[in-house]
């Protein structure tokens, strides 16, 4: 152990590396985050609340929850099946599907959003039978919650194979050779297992779907009150030299992303295996 | 030897171990949505530019102002991911190796940019850099300008982009066998030599991943970017903003044909993040 005492010139490197270290992550990561909170309350408290329960601020908040609650568990239910398909099957193919699977976080968010304009647009494919039948997908609601539902798609399955894979098939194999069935053993064995990995996953998905700009702002149409999402009333408020409600609205955002990292930390102490299965795993967004 | 596994040979090749009910079911379920919501909507953008024919497609991706935005979105990318390699591998070691207060915070706060939605990443960064702005007003002086020039776009990059080296490389670091490094100590070699000779040999694949992850997001950024960038045609505006131009100008074609020279090469790095990835395990794998 003394062997690993450090010299005093080394303990002086390493004082030096870790202050440059914090130095770049204040500089870089703190202060942007700061500066939210602060432009946010630079005109009190009154502007603030004034700027939140505006209407047009209440319907994006609104439209925000509802997209995620159609989204997140839709993707939810896909990673489940997705990561048991992967990890209690051997099949050819298997690491074809599992880059498929990872395909939309390499997609950029705008590219993600003029897919479905291609598809459901006035000029896209099915937009003339949308058209005769009055559906509006695009710049409509159901645009977005695709949208969102591409851009969030690989998040649970992410999180959950390499959980999986770590954990193996031995416990259902025996529960079933005990009796239980298909069900039984993914209920009573499996769901235990991941509970923690998948709510990980969701509060990831959860994060990204509240969060994404770039492919809702292309379906979207930016009708106020009506398809406006809390990142696109945030863009719209800044836009119009409104920065200090743009920042009321963007603190929520940032709230958000400050209870996501708190619940992940949370989570990682409570289960230290997803740390790394899922760090190593996903270097992704 | 042959002669006692030949019977189970047969009976291993018609079908593999599946013991688990809901094969089909799973795996059906999982084809059909990754179909309908991933790969059916992706090759309409092909299909339709497959419409367009070679000679048009090369018209519109060849045009000055499109040429232009390619180059600045995969410049400041490659520039922002080389910034972030080595903050990154900084921070990671920093986490990995050293204690100090407050370092599992630190640790959480390196995925802020993952969790901090993209435009509001893009306001706080034209604040702090505008020239009015708390850093900005700092700059201006120094002749330096970020905000509304191409820097105030690497700058946006930089931010989304650290998590991705920092992730990739501290786990490398956290494995690294620590009585190699001091061995070589009291061999004699000083740190330099040691992060020269024993480090960095061990962590450059988890590196070149994450300096390929970063740049791979970058190129397609979109919300952190545009609110910095000033948006000017032929100097600061990124390809995925000129596809947004263009879909609300109609002009499809040029939308999907910028859309598709920047998958194809978004692909390509995913394949090569892939080949990566495996090829730094087997090399792993091999050593020790």
């Amino acid at each position: 152990m003394s062997a690993a005492k450090p010299r005093s010139n080394q303990g002086f490197g390493r004082a030096a590396l870790v202050a440059l270290a914090l130095g770049y992550l204040a500089l870089f990561l703190l202060l942007p985050f700061g500066v939210v909170f602060a432009q946010a309350f630079s005109r009190g408290l009154a502007t603030y609340l004034h700027a939140l329960t505006d209407p047009t601020a209440r319907s994006a908040i609104w439209l925000t929850l509802t997209v995620a609650a159609i989204a997140v568990p839709l993707n939810l239910v896909f990673g489940v099946v997705a990561a048991w398909t992967v990890t209690k099957y051997d099949f050819r193919g298997k690491s074809a599907l599992i880059t498929l699977i990872d395909l939309p976080f390499a997609v950029s968010p705008v590219i993600s959003g003029l897919i479905y304009v291609l598809l459901f647009g006035a000029h896209g494919w099915f937009g003339e039978w949308l058209y005769a039948h009055d559906i509006k997908v695009i710049f409509a609601v159901p645009g977005i919650v695709l949208a969102t539902v591409f851009v969030t798609f690989p998040f649970v399955a992410r999180e959950l194979i390499p959980v999986m894979q770590a954990q193996g098939r031995d416990e259902e194999e025996t529960a079933l050779s005990l009796g239980a069935t298909g069900w039984q053993t993914f209920r009573r064995v499996t769901l235990p297992n991941i509970r923690w990995g998948l709510l990980y996953g969701v509060l990831l998905c959860n994060a990204r779907a509240m969060g994404e700009f770039g492919a809702v702002s292309v379906v979207s149409g930016h009708i106020r009150g009506l398809t406006n999402t809390m990142p696109l009333h945030v863009e719209i408020l800044y836009n119009e030299y409104n920065a200090t409600a743009a920042f009321a609205v963007a603190s929520l955002l940032a709230l958000l992303a400050i209870v996501t990292l708190a619940a992940r930390a949370a989570l990682e102490s409570r289960a230290p295996e997803l740390k790394r299965a899922t760090k190593t795993a996903g270097g992704h967004p | 030897m042959q002669a006692a596994l030949a019977p189970t040979i047969p009976f291993t090749a018609r079908k593999p171990r599946r013991v688990l009910p809901g094969f089909g079911l799973s795996l059906g379920y999982t084809i059909l949505y990754l179909s309908l919501v991933v790969l059916i909507p992706l090759a309409a953008i092909f299909l339709k530019t497959a419409d367009l024919g070679w000679n048009r497609f090369l018209q519109v991706v060849g045009t000055p102002r499109v040429v232009a935005a390619l180059e600045l979105s995969f410049g400041a990318a490659a520039a922002a991911a080389l910034v972030n390699t080595f903050a990154g591998l900084l921070v990671a070691w920093v986490l990995a190796r050293y204690e100090f207060p407050l370092r599992r915070l630190v640790d959480a706060l390196v995925d802020l940019p993952f969790a901090l939605p993209t435009a509001v990443a893009g306001i706080a960064l034209t604040a702090l850099y505008a020239p009015n702005g708390l850093l900005g007003r700092l700059l201006e002086p120094l002749g330096i300008k970020v905000a509304y020039t191409p820097l105030g776009i690497v700058v946006a990059l930089v931010f989304i982009g650290l998590p991705f080296v920092v992730r990739t490389v501290q786990p490398v670091l956290e494995d690294l066998d620590h009585e190699v490094e001091q061995a070589a100590a009291t061999l004699g070699a000083n740190g330099v030599q040691i992060f020269l000779r024993i480090v960095l040999p061990a962590v450059w694949p988890a590196l070149l991943t994450g300096f390929t992850l970063a740049f791979a997001r970058a190129i397609g950024e979109y919300g952190s970017v545009i609110f910095i960038a000033g948006n000017m045609p032929m100097r600061s505006e990124i390809a995925p903003l000129l596809i947004v131009t263009k879909l609300e100008q109609y002009e499809y074609a040029a939308a999907t044909g910028i859309a598709v020279v920047m998958l194809l090469i978004s692909f390509f790095l995913l394949l090569g993040i892939n080949a990566l990835q495996a090829w730094s395990q087997r090399r792993l794998l091999g050593t020790t």
